[in-house]
């Protein structure tokens, strides 16, 4: 040990008198990553050609984004740095609690409270030589496309169904097309996805526009567990229901703090809970509501297992490897792990839905001038040959709020919008590039035109 | 298989022109859903959709207004929230005006299956305010939540009726006051 560290500092000496020895890559440091990219073998896709570049490409060029510090985050961060992955960026809006410490194994007692990406980020630079991984105190939705654009690939340990889709949708509206409508492949930027549930965990690769992506297969996942209304309020049988009367009828009607909402992580709210939630059950004679109970009620929390985390988010940092090397062909698609009773693993190839509505569609381009009214926009729709519209609804996001342009179907909204006919596009604060979202009768799914304002051209698609 | 990193393209421009994208924030899936959804919108005569801030499609308010049943010539309103998790997620759905109902409280929570237990991300807000007109129609003492409403109705349904009727014209029914709701 001491021989090793004694290594490691007069690398570190050698480093700044000169750079002749490379004191990150000592000698053997990479040996076994080497033997897979700069030899071929039977597990090797045909088309790979083994190189020392690759190497050179994992350490020094290939940019990742981790999304999630918690206990997937711990362990990708851990092996993709050790794979060889230098410039890594991890996001995470949450802080350090003590129920993480048991398997969020970048974090001590002394980092609670202190932010997950931060603690994470500062232990993996300070643990593994050469790793400059970056940390984002905040929510993934804090940043737009030019922040997402940078990487090769992004890699999630996500907890929550509406994050996964919202990067997903970031990803795809990051793809670029030709003239032609083909797809240009070095606008792909893949995402590895890993997801965990007690002893049940999931891996899966989306590359955006070429295979299933989180919106096609979005019914893969279980629905919210939602107890019937009548049962959680006149006949409960389990603590769970208790709590969730509570949660659904008591704190709306007693307002114990003002007209402030439940938030889980303030003890002093989980402990109301449980106090009501003890009455009620003693009423029906049911036992076991506990604070533990009350705050897995309600934050929904599903125990997490350490080592589920680690066979998923090594699944995970493989894929992350064969996608960045292309030593290997990456699993098809989706793999699903069950440990709860034997082993069981499984993997097969979700499909890519043609009806997804986030992937199945192209943004058309529409060219119309910024004097040009609503009203022509709309009669363009409906009589260009390739759309035929019937009665498009037509809402965009302006300056990040949501605008709703036309909607005729529901007259309050007809009403309100019907003065937008006659403005000018430019008048309504539309820009060149705006993204215009179209729901007709015509089409499965809402679609979207990128609208491009110029003096001169008349409308074409 | 596509080699997505030919060693050529080895490095991604650097936090890339930083123009125009930002403020033109992306559309979000629930968003591209919700807008198909409102534009399908077909809705029988005795519902009404009121949005009080048209460039708002999350938060609006629903109008039933029954021509048969027990609650004829009634007015409910129902307030609805349409969240980020929208299809996985159903909408929040609350009836504002205080009805005698035995399947929706004095609060105005409502028990309607597919608001929660049966939610499936396939179902619309179509198929929320076709399940809530049911429920004028055929209130339902089985799925109680207003117990004593659900009692009367499997009970005695002429006195049922009554109480409708009187809390809709407003006035008591037991020791509970309801505002007038008729329109």
């Amino acid at each position: 040990m001491l021989q090793g560290l004694d290594y490691c500092l007069k690398m570190e000496v050698d480093n700044v008198v000169s750079t002749v020895r490379e004191p990150l890559n000592w000698s053997g440091r990479w040996n076994h990553i080497q033997k897979v990219l700069e030899r071929s073998g039977p597990f090797a896709h045909p088309d790979f050609e083994p190189s020392p570049d690759i190497l050179g490409f994992l350490l020094n060029n290939c940019k990742l984004l981790v999304i999630g510090a918690g206990g997937l985050g711990c362990e990708l961060l851990k092996n993709l740095t050790l794979t060889g992955f230098r410039h890594i960026d991890v996001i995470d809006m949450d802080t350090i609690d003590l129920s993480n410490l048991n398997r969020q194994f970048l974090f001590r007692q002394n980092d609670i409270g202190k932010a997950k990406a931060t603690v994470a980020s500062d232990f993996i630079n300070n643990r593994v030589k050469g790793a400059e991984v970056v940390p984002h105190f905040c929510k993934i939705q804090d940043y737009d496309a030019s922040f997402y654009k940078q990487f090769h690939i992004v890699v999630c340990g996500l907890d929550s169904i509406v994050a996964r889709r919202w990067i997903n949708g970031m990803l795809i509206s990051l793809l670029e097309y030709d003239e032609d409508g083909n797809l240009d492949q070095t606008s792909v930027i893949p995402m590895v996805d890993g997801g965990t549930e007690g002893f049940k965990g999931n891996a899966r690769i989306i590359l955006p526009g070429l295979s299933a992506c989180m919106e096609c297969t979005l019914d893969l996942y279980p629905p919210q567990v939602n107890f019937p209304m009548c049962t959680i309020a006149h006949t409960p049988r389990q603590p769970e229901h208790c709590v969730e009367y509570v949660k659904v009828f008591g704190w709306e009607k007693e307002k114990p703090f003002g007209d402030a909402p439940i938030d889980g992580d303030n003890p002093e709210h989980i402990k109301w809970i449980c106090g009501s939630a003890c009455e009620r059950a003693e009423q029906f004679g049911i036992q076991g509501v506990t604070y533990r109970l009350t705050q897995g009620v309600i934050k929904r929390i599903i125990p997490a297992v350490a080592s589920t985390n680690a066979v998923i988010a090594a699944a995970c940092s493989t894929e992350v490897f064969k996608l960045a090397s292309s030593c290997g062909a990456p699993m098809n698609n989706y793999m699903v792990f069950n440990d709860a009773d034997g082993v069981y693993t499984y993997t097969f190839e979700a499909e890519k839905s043609e009806t997804c509505v986030a992937c199945s569609q192209k943004p058309k381009t529409i060219h119309f001038k910024p004097t040009s009214q609503l009203r022509e926009l709309i009669e363009f729709l409906c009589q260009d040959s390739m759309l035929q519209m019937k009665s498009p609804g037509i809402t965009t996001t302006v300056n990040g709020n949501s605008k709703t342009l036309f909607m005729k179907s529901i007259p309050s909204i007809e009403r309100a919008t019907r003065p937008n006919l006659s403005k000018s596009l430019a008048d309504l604060g539309l820009s060149s590039g705006q993204e215009l979202i179209v729901a007709d009768v015509t089409t499965p799914n809402s679609l979207i035109f990128i609208l491009k304002l110029s003096d001169q051209c008349s409308a074409e698609t | 298989m596509i080699k997505l990193f030919s060693l050529k393209q080895q490095k991604k421009e650097e936090l890339a022109s930083g123009t125009s994208s930002a403020g033109k924030r992306k559309a979000t899936a629930a968003q591209l859903r919700l807008t198909k959804d409102l534009n399908e919108l077909q809705l029988p005569k005795t519902c009404i959709t009121e949005f009080p801030d048209p460039n708002d499609l999350l938060n609006f308010k629903l109008i039933i207004t029954p021509d048969e049943g027990y609650y004829r010539g009634g007015k409910f309103t129902f307030s609805f929230k349409v969240g980020l998790g929208y299809p996985h997620e159903a909408p929040k759905v609350k009836c504002e005006t205080m009805v005698y109902h035995p399947n929706i409280d004095l609060e105005g929570n409502v028990c309607l299956n597919i608001l929660r237990e049966d939610w499936k991300p396939v179902l619309t807000i179509n198929s929320v305010i076709y399940g809530i007109q049911y429920l004028f129609l055929e209130p339902n003492p089985e799925d109680p939540l207003n117990k004593e409403a659900a009692e009367i109705l499997s009970t005695n349904k002429r006195q049922f009726e009554q109480n409708v009727n009187r809390s809709m014209k407003g006035g008591y029914v037991g020791s509970v006051y309801f505002e007038r709701c008729l329109k």
